[in-house]
């Protein structure tokens, strides 16, 4: 074997190592973070009782209520599966909404309720002007109406 | 017509024609930028609709995402020169390697702090321990690393040697960053960034984003060569060819 092709066989060699190290470091990245749970894990009591930990899922809509103070807000956060009420006090990020996923940090208090002292917003992949978003909008309630009154017209046709 | 590729391998041959390059390179990235940034920040929607109603500072993202594309796209040509070096033992491959890393960690520094710029109106924090925050912060590290790396072995050879190995296992994060947003629940997963996909980009936005990538892409280029020619002279200073190159650049 010449120099080069050894040399090239190392260099092979060193890039199926790195393969197999991006490998590992994905499968890690997927599996849980450990100090994040969800609604359904915190209702089941799988969270720290004596240490911050992250909340997240999506916010349930009707839920956002402003307090006297003006600053704390309580809304309840959900996997779809379970509820946590959250309280916090402080300025939400701009994406915060109703429907909108967000992640929270702080801790369960005696009472149930997640305080949080920290609120993020997550935003999704979709990067549209307002009207082409709307135009999307209306489209996707159109096709659903012409959907249903084409699918009515043959039944009440033969009726 | 055969066209004999290892000419150009040679540095004393690739020197005048990095020197012709530049130029182009530069005008066409001053135009691609000036137009990308003034598309970007004046012709498009002032504000974002639908499921992520982003206000105006979603702008960030003319330079944020281009950056970040760059950032990677350098990290695999220093890691390809990189390889190509150790493999072949070409002068001219370590020198091109050489020449790439502070422009690629230019971008990945950019990147981060445009990101941090718009995470904190958007998402709420500047910094966030998100998977794609962090592996880029990584491969920033790896940039760092590298340069210093070289610059801290005397021996130009072994210097090139060792700093090539860093770039290549390096690699690792590049793959890393692409698919750290594969959540397969957003709900379950603590990350802030979401899939992306440049389908569900409008094209009125895609365009001025993709024109940035160019002009910074053409930046990229002529930065590197003029590093590059630096780099030749230095190491080349020996030869013949370089007291003919600066006995005539001085005449001129």
């Amino acid at each position: 074997m010449k120099a080069r092709q050894k040399r090239l066989v190392l260099v092979g060699l060193a890039l199926v190592g790195v393969a197999g190290a991006t490998t590992l470091a994905l499968s890690a990245l997927q599996s849980n973070i450990s100090y994040f749970f969800s609604p359904s894990q915190v209702m089941a009591s799988e969270h720290p009782t004596d240490a911050v930990f992250r909340v997240g899922g999506l916010v349930v809509k009707d839920t956002l209520a402003r307090q006297e103070d003006g600053l704390t807000v309580h809304f309840k956060v959900t996997d779809n599966a379970a509820v946590v009420p959250v309280s916090y006090t402080g300025i939400l990020p701009d994406l915060f909404s109703e429907g909108q996923g967000v992640v929270a940090k702080g801790r369960i208090g005696t009472d149930g309720v997640f305080y949080a002292e920290e609120v993020l917003a997550k935003h999704d992949e979709s990067y549209m002007p307002p009207e082409v978003a709307d135009t999307l909008q209306t489209a996707h309630v159109d096709g659903i109406v012409e959907q249903t009154t084409g699918a009515n017209t043959p039944r009440s046709a033969t009726q | 017509m055969t066209i004999n590729w290892f000419k150009f391998a040679s540095p004393a041959a690739f020197y005048p024609i990095a020197g012709r390059l530049i130029p182009w390179f530069g005008r066409v990235a001053l135009a691609l930028v000036l137009i990308g940034l003034f598309w970007g920040f004046f012709l498009t929607a002032d504000q974002l609709g639908g499921s992520n109603p982003q206000k105006e500072y979603y702008r960030i993202i003319y330079v944020h995402v281009p950056a970040a594309w760059m950032s990677m796209w350098l990290y695999l040509v220093l890691a390809g020169w990189s390889a190509i070096g150790l493999v072949f033992n070409t002068r001219l491959s370590f020198m091109m390697a050489k020449a790439v890393a502070p422009t690629g960690a230019i971008f990945t520094f950019l990147a981060l702090w445009t990101g941090a710029l718009w995470g904190r109106p958007s998402w709420g924090t500047y910094w966030d321990w998100d998977p794609r925050l962090t592996s880029e912060l990584l491969l920033f590290f790896l940039y760092i690393g590298y340069i210093a790396l070289h610059s801290a072995i005397d021996d130009t050879r072994r210097a090139d040697r060792a700093a090539a190995l860093l770039a290549i296992v390096g690699l690792v994060m590049v793959p890393v960053i692409f698919l750290s947003i594969n959540c397969p629940d957003p709900n379950q997963c603590a990350a802030l960034h979401q899939r992306s996909d440049p389908g569900s980009i409008h094209l009125s936005i895609l365009i001025p984003m993709l024109t940035m990538t160019l002009g910074l892409w053409s930046y990229s280029f002529a930065a590197v060569f003029a590093r590059l020619r630096t780099i030749i002279l230095t190491r080349e200073a020996d030869h013949a060819w370089v007291s003919d190159v600066i006995a005539k650049e001085a005449t001129a």
